[in-house]
């Protein structure tokens, strides 16, 4: 409690955050509302919605294209967000920075186009046992394309990638290692500027999937020498439908179009196409505008409370999560490793996770059941599904609390 | 609140599940799977002419589901094919409509909870739908190994 109190103490004002967060003022069956699925989608604060409505209703028009004012101002707007973008993840230039999606979208991309480009018959791909399905069937898709072979890094107990094991995997035929920052599903911050360093030394390129760990940690793209980083904006506290794709633009250059149309084009004729440069080779098509500028506002809302502080404030929560689970008998925590954002995916013995969020829910607390789409996690822990509890800095002391007196209830009925 | 869908039967037949066993001489076999929550279900019927003579289930489910299966177990023993996917409409239309719970169901009414909970009607009907495709597989070479 000492650190949570100097945490506070250096600024940290939980209550007036949630101020920021109109969703949270309000009940679910009767009860306040305890959100605790923010690994799934972040809340959004006023300032990101003020910034959505600003556009559609005064800015909107479509982008790049205008000479009218209307344009201009959210062409200025969408590409002001890739400014804060480069500051967000410390990339060299914007050029490097495309928007996607969302993560799925980033990964589905640098799969098609640098894969398709890049991984040979026999070549290897490495994953980890700890990623989310998007970070595995596009490689899977990409492996069963050209004749390559996907290899896991394996974890152990605690959820904790086993490097020993991924050393051995790497050889002169691995050709990309795809792995998550933080996983979904355990909470677990892999080390990812070890794992990169590793995969350079093996002449291979590395993709990070940043999904969790963007909303919690802070980024540096080019400190950690990632070759590419993408990240979902909705996990942010943006709005869903926008992402952010880093990549180096050397590997960037060298690519083909991922996906043809307006806007990734200098000349168009029938017989040739010139592909426009960066960023915009990679963005065909009206984008989510809206979504953009939304992203922006999500990064300076982020910015102005401090990653650092953020990353602090949800580390105490985790901990004060993780004992009051833990005091409660019969549940397992499915995830312990020693580095680890504040995620509690946890089991209860002999009772469902659906039956836990469904008896939470009538509660007022919002948690997630399920695998988390990350089936072979659940696999490796012979585990069907968890439920998941996914702090954020609007969360409190007091929802954990709320959580631990749910759960009591849970067993009430089920035991 | 909770509690009519957590009702003393359906927590009774889920930690108490009837017919969960494995059926050697069972002619009908299918799996059910519910890819978003993982719950997985293996049913198995005997067939006697067009009776259900048995019928039995495994699998790994929430406690609605394998209070679903259970029951479901009980109340086909017995009943003609037809009568068999008459019930499986009934009890479908009693969690996703307003219709009036009618007497027929029987025990089977302790379901009528699920209504208010969307969510969960996949767990309700994982069994039902695993028993459509058994019994659908009638009209094909009967497999004991339906999967």
């Amino acid at each position: 409690m000492s650190t949570l109190t100097s945490v506070i103490a250096a600024g940290f004002d939980v209550e007036k955050i949630r101020e920021d967060f109109p969703v949270l003022k309000q009940t679910i069956h009767g009860k306040p509302l305890v959100y605790l699925d923010s690994a799934a989608t972040a809340q959004k604060p006023t300032a990101v919605v003020d910034a959505i409505r600003q556009f559609h209703e005064v800015d909107c028009a479509n982008i790049h294209r205008g000479v009218h004012e209307l344009s201009q101002r959210s062409t200025a707007a969408y590409e002001e967000t890739r400014v804060k973008a480069r500051h967000f993840l410390n990339s060299k230039t914007t050029n490097e920075l495309i928007f996607v999606r969302g993560t799925t979208e980033g990964i589905n991309l640098v799969a098609s186009s640098w894969g398709r480009k890049n991984v040979k018959e026999g070549d290897e791909i490495i994953i980890s046992a700890m990623e989310h399905h998007s970070n595995i069937v596009p490689w899977q898709m990409l492996c069963e394309e050209k004749g390559a072979k996907l290899r896991v890094i394996p974890m152990n107990d605690r959820g904790e990638l086993i490097l020993e094991e991924y050393e051995k995997l790497l050889n002169p035929r691995t050709r990309m290692v795809a792995v998550a920052h933080v996983s979904n599903a355990l909470g677990t911050i892999n080390p990812v500027k070890q794992i990169i360093e590793m995969a350079h030394q093996a002449g291979a390129v590395v993709l990070i999937d940043g999904a969790q760990s963007t909303p919690h940690i802070p980024v540096d793209v080019q400190a950690l020498d990632a070759d590419f980083y993408t990240l979902s904006g909705h996990k942010v506290v943006g709005p869903t439908g926008i992402g952010i794709l880093y990549g180096k633009a050397a590997l960037l250059n060298a690519m083909p179009p991922y996906q043809g149309g307006g806007d990734m084009i200098k000349v168009v004729t029938f017989e040739k196409t010139t592909y426009a440069d960066l960023p915009y080779k990679f963005e065909a098509g009206t984008p989510n505008i809206a979504g953009g500028i939304g992203l922006g506002a999500a990064f300076d809302y982020v910015n102005k409370i401090g990653l650092d502080k953020i990353a602090a404030y949800e580390h105490e929560l985790l901990l004060y999560g993780t004992e009051a689970l833990s005091r409660i008998p019969g549940l397992r925590i499915i995830g312990t490793a020693r580095e680890k954002a504040a995620v509690l995916s946890f089991v209860m013995e002999g009772i469902h996770p659906h039956d836990i969020g469904t008896v939470l829910d009538r509660q007022g607390i919002a948690v997630h059941t399920g695998h988390h789409c990350a089936q072979p996690v659940m696999d490796w822990f012979h585990v069907p599904a968890t439920t998941r509890a996914s702090l954020a800095f609007y969360n409190t002391m007091a929802e954990i609390d709320a959580l631990a007196a749910g759960l009591g209830k849970v067993k009430e009925i089920f035991s | 609140m909770v509690d009519d869908l957590y009702q003393d039967l359906i927590l009774d037949h889920s930690k108490h599940p009837r017919n969960c066993h494995a059926m050697a001489d069972a002619n009908r076999n299918a799996e059910g799977y519910n890819p978003l929550c993982g719950d997985k279900l293996k049913l198995y019927v005997k067939m006697e002419g067009d009776i259900v003579k048995d019928a039995s289930f495994q699998g790994s489910g929430c406690a609605i589901s394998t209070a679903s299966a259970s029951l479901m177990t009980e109340s086909l023993k017995g009943k003609t094919r037809d009568e068999a996917l008459k019930l499986l409409d009934k009890f479908h239309d009693l969690l996703t409509t307003d219709t009036p719970v009618t007497k027929d169901l029987g025990k089977l009414v302790v379901f009528c909870g699920v209504r208010d909970y969307p969510a969960r009607v996949k767990c309700a009907t994982l069994a039902w739908h695993t028993l459509k495709s058994a019994l659908n597989g009638a009209a094909e070479p009967v497999s004991t190994e339906t999967e």
